[in-house]
């Protein structure tokens, strides 16, 4: 099972159409998905990840322009007819949100919301999909789910909440759960169950989940294996155990050099600021804040390379120096 | 839902009585009703006036004469207009039947039109389609009700006449003059021009509402959630869009009778339809205490009755009010 | 977030929104232009407001060279008449706007800084008033503030502009009161507001010096609305015969588009067409300029780019 590839995204690009001009929030990112794993993708606010995965869910607006492949159970999602995606979408691929505040339609009883992701890709009775509701209620950890399947959204808590919508979306048994920084909106003490019921559908249903976060701390409690972007790229990519000992790229070494750790007087940031993406730099667009920049950076755009265990799109990730080991 | 609609009802009353004195009052220091029956009866014998007084309840006490007001009003007791001693209350259910059913045609007419105009304009915000609609809400609400009545009459019944020997519609009254007996073709071609007239500005200020309310809806997050479980956009936009662009849409709308009602007493003087506008200009006009304060009562009632439906459809719409 | 935006200030993005919307800068255009024209109206009416165009018979003549718009009942020159008349509803649109924007600027900050019985009472007031028929409730207040013997001072009598102006301007502040009031509530609990109350700033400190300076944009778009009420609020009443009169010369919109009641009938059709004209551009253009103005200081409009 494990190994198999469920989805594979290839050289995709997604502009977007702005007063200001074309803006290329996504350039050429190719990554792939095991069934039953937790791929962990990280990167700041801006750096594409999440626009990667609402491209693949074909959820962005019409003002966006999407090129190059996503192929999901063998079959290509990227031009697929409305109609394709639709039925692709809450069956075979779905989706959690950031903010579960307002990821619930307020006017609709919880059931309801569930039921409806039912129906819409299984022929089943009212009572039927009741039934289910209230089932799902109580895989994702919501007590007394029978009469809860009958409330609103504003009688929930936030991290209940959260819960719903991932009842909604682990409904039809997806073979790939996209969670979009399903905790960042939540206390912490929430955020580590909403973690634990993630990874308890994942083993529970052999998911894979693609769980999108800017927060390394979090992938390193729950991902097998992560992808690192950058201004719309994909800079590093590996398993968490070699990617925490030995990151190979300046910007995953900044970024981990930024985490809070225990014995560590001062944290270290990144410094500059994100790129403009209507104008992004030339070459590894990591180059103006690297304190490894060397002209070879600014040249030609690098690609994912073999370097030892990890895959990196540093061109000197061979020169630099070991950095320090975060396991 | 029972118990709130209860306790709604419970607010009305006393709010009721407090609009009513404040009418009272504005009408005693704002229409002097003694002179003006004394103007509109200058032969009256001084026990005549004093009789006026107290069944109109305009002792100079304004609180003793409004609780006489109020109890001769509750018991049925009703003064007859100043002018020929008219009965009131005949003359007030013609008025109010002839409004309600020209503020009926032009509010559905108006809000289904307004609505349909907002949902399309809110499909595709800065199309083509949303500039020409949004354009033409905004002239519309820049035709106040008189203009364009005066424009339409113009157009339709006196050139229309001019160029094609009879004029399309009818400008005044609800039947021809000597007309009796029910006829509805004939009605209907009488209420058009007014109709339109009350329709325009319903359409115009609630396709405006709509657009806004269902942009914000349709830009929330809840809608991406409605998305992503793969139903078909028909039902994204139906079921989980509409109700709840609705719900600010008609928390306006009961703030809105008042400029609709506003709209219809300009529209019916206009057209010289006999309605409660009509009414109201008339006795404002003579300064006819005995009927104008049963239309102001029935003018707050049903003001005081539209905030509650609206109050009740929005706890209706939207659970969260429910609750409180 | 390009570098561009990053560089202007609040205000140089809400003028470039502002900009931005065409109808807006085109009824700007109109609007100055038809200011000039009726400021200068002694150059730019062919006669004064009650003159004849030629000797009788003189009434009612259609549009041509000595009257382009044609004339009324008794001979009057048209154009020039809706010049006067035009320069006299501007003058009460912007004199009643500037009171009712004061004091409902003044009493919806208050209101909603205060927060408790005064707002609850406010608000239920203005509740009532707009919910009440618009042309009643201005004909009931109309009658109470001409009836009131001390303000006769202030009000003038009851058929002058001034007493018009001073109508619209008691009149129109609960809808600026409204606006201004919920600008208020959303600023009360912005940081730097707990600030200045943290340290110990006064009311009236915090009202004159945060509340009101942040709550510019709302009231300029209600002062828009207010001017256009006032000048459509005036011509409904001259329409109805309680407008200021027409004595002394004076005319105004309300007067010229009342006298077209009559013309309807009997098909003067310029009496009616120029003046509905005039009031129905002279509205549209003020709208327009009150909605990009809405669009470009609501900063909630931000997304997008």
């Amino acid at each position: 099972m494990m190994g198999e590839k469920v989805m594979q995204i290839r050289d995709l690009h997604v502009t977007f159409d702005t007063p200001s001009g074309p803006l290329e929030a996504v350039r050429g990112v190719d990554l792939e998905v095991e069934a039953g794993e937790l791929l962990g993708v990280v990167g700041e606010s801006g750096s594409g990840k999440s626009v990667t995965f609402l491209a693949t869910m074909g959820l962005l607006p019409t003002r966006a322009h999407v090129t190059g492949s996503v192929v999901l159970e063998g079959e290509q999602l990227i031009g697929a007819s409305a109609k394709k995606m639709r039925d692709v979408r809450g069956r075979l691929l779905s989706m959690i949100f950031q903010d579960p505040l307002s990821a619930l339609n307020p006017v609709h009883r919880i059931g309801d919301q569930i039921s409806e992701m039912l129906h819409s890709h299984q022929s089943l009775t009212r009572r039927e999909s009741e039934k289910r509701a209230i089932e799902l209620l109580d895989i994702v950890g919501i007590p007394q789910p029978a009469d809860r399947a009958r409330q609103y959204p504003h009688e929930f808590s936030g991290g209940m909440r959260q819960r719903v919508v991932i009842a909604i979306a682990i409904a039809n048994n997806p073979k790939v759960l996209i969670a979009d920084e399903p905790t960042t909106a939540l206390d912490v003490t929430v955020q580590a169950q909403i973690l634990e019921v993630i990874e308890r559908v994942q083993e529970r249903f052999g998911t894979a989940v693609v769980l999108i976060t800017h927060d390394l701390g979090v992938i390193a409690r729950v991902a097998d294996r992560v992808n690192v972007m950058y201004a719309g790229r994909n800079v590093e990519h590996g398993t968490i155990h070699s990617l925490f000992d030995h990151p190979s790229h300046p910007y995953t070494r900044g970024l981990l050099a930024s985490l809070p750790r225990a014995g560590k007087q001062r944290l270290k940031p990144i410094t500059g600021f994100p790129p403009n993406m209507l104008q992004p730099p030339s070459g590894c667009a990591f180059h103006p804040r690297c304190e490894f920049a060397a002209d070879v950076c600014r040249g030609a755009m690098p690609e994912l390379r073999q370097i030892d265990d990890l895959q990196s799109a540093c061109v000197r990730a061979k020169e630099l120096p070991r950095a320090e080991s975060f396991v | 839902m029972f118990r709130y609609i209860l306790r709604r009802l419970a607010w009305a009353i006393p709010t009721l009585l407090i609009v009513t004195f404040l009418v009272y009052l504005a009408l005693r220091i704002g229409t002097d009703p003694v002179a003006s029956y004394k103007r509109v009866n200058p032969r009256a014998t001084r026990a005549k006036v004093q009789q006026y007084i107290d069944v109109n309840g305009l002792d100079p006490n304004f609180v003793k004469g409004y609780l006489t007001w109020l109890r001769n009003f509750v018991t049925g007791d009703w003064a007859p207009s100043i002018k020929g001693r008219r009965e009131v209350w005949p003359a007030l259910k013609d008025a109010m039947a002839n409004t309600l059913r020209l503020g009926t045609a032009a509010t559905v007419v108006g809000i289904f039109f307004g609505l349909i105009a907002g949902v399309f304009a809110a499909l595709r915000p800065g199309g083509k389609r949303d500039v020409f609609i949004n354009t033409s809400a905004f002239v519309g609400i820049s035709i106040p009700p008189f203009i364009s009545a005066i424009l339409l009459q113009l157009l339709f019944a006196v050139y229309w006449q001019r160029w094609f020997g009879e004029s399309l519609f009818p400008t005044s009254g609800v039947y021809p003059p000597g007309h009796s007996g029910f006829d509805l073709p004939l009605m209907i071609r009488y209420m058009v021009l007014p109709t339109i007239v009350v329709a325009i500005q319903i359409i115009a200020t609630y396709s405006r509402y709509m657009r806004s309310s269902l942009l914000d809806v349709l830009n929330s997050d809840y809608m991406r959630t409605a998305r992503s479980k793969g139903i078909s956009e028909r039902r994204v936009l139906v079921k989980h869009g509409m109700r709840n662009a609705l719900i600010p849409v008609v928390t306006i709308a009961a703030l809105d009778v008042g400029s609709i009602v506003g709209g219809l007493i300009i529209t019916e003087n206009i057209f010289s339809y006999p309605g409660m506008g009509l009414y109201f200009l008339k006795s404002f006009g003579e300064g006819d205490f005995p009927l104008l304060m049963p239309w102001m009562v029935v003018i707050v009632a049903s003001v005081l009755l539209f905030n509650l439906i609206a109050d009740i459809s929005y706890a209706w719409l939207d659970p969260r009010i429910r609750l409180e | 977030m390009s570098d561009v935006t990053l560089q202007l200030s609040p205000r140089q993005m809400a003028f470039r929104r502002f900009v931005s919307h065409k109808a807006a800068v085109a009824s700007c255009g109109v609007i100055l232009a038809l200011s000039l024209f009726v400021i200068l109206a002694p150059l730019t009416a062919r006669y004064g407001v009650n003159q004849s165009v030629q000797a009788p018979p003189n009434s009612f003549l259609s549009p041509r060279g000595n009257a382009w718009l044609g004339t009324d009942d008794i001979g009057r020159d048209l154009y020039s008449r809706l010049i006067f008349g035009i320069r006299v509803s501007l003058l009460i649109g912007l004199a009643s706007a500037l009171i009712s924007v004061t004091l409902g600027s003044l009493i919806g900050a208050v209101a909603g800084f205060r927060g408790g019985k005064f707002d609850d009472v406010m608000m239920r007031v203005t509740d009532l008033f707009l919910a009440f028929p618009f042309l009643v409730t201005l004909l009931v207040v109309r009658n109470v503030l001409g009836a009131v013997p001390w303000l006769k001072p202030l009000t003038g009598e009851m058929n002058s502009v001034r007493f018009i102006i001073v109508l619209f301007g008691i009149f129109g502040w609960m809808g600026v009161a409204r606006i201004v009031r919920g600008q208020v509530l959303s600023l009360k609990e912005r940081e730097f507001v707990e600030a200045a109350r943290a340290v110990g700033a006064s009311r009236r400190y915090i009202i004159s010096r945060h509340l009101l300076p942040n709550s510019v944009g709302p009231i300029m778009v209600a002062l828009t609305f207010s001017v256009v009420g006032a000048i459509i609020g005036e011509s409904t009443l001259a329409f109805f015969g309680y407008g200021p009169q027409a004595g002394d010369g004076a005319t105004s919109l309300g007067i010229l588009v009342g006298a077209a009641k009559g013309a309807v009938q009997t098909g003067f059709w310029w009496l009616a067409v120029f003046p509905c004209f005039a009031l129905i551009v002279i509205a549209l253009s003020i709208n327009f300029i009150g909605d990009a103005l809405r669009d470009a200081t609501d900063p909630r409009l931000d997304r997008g780019a």
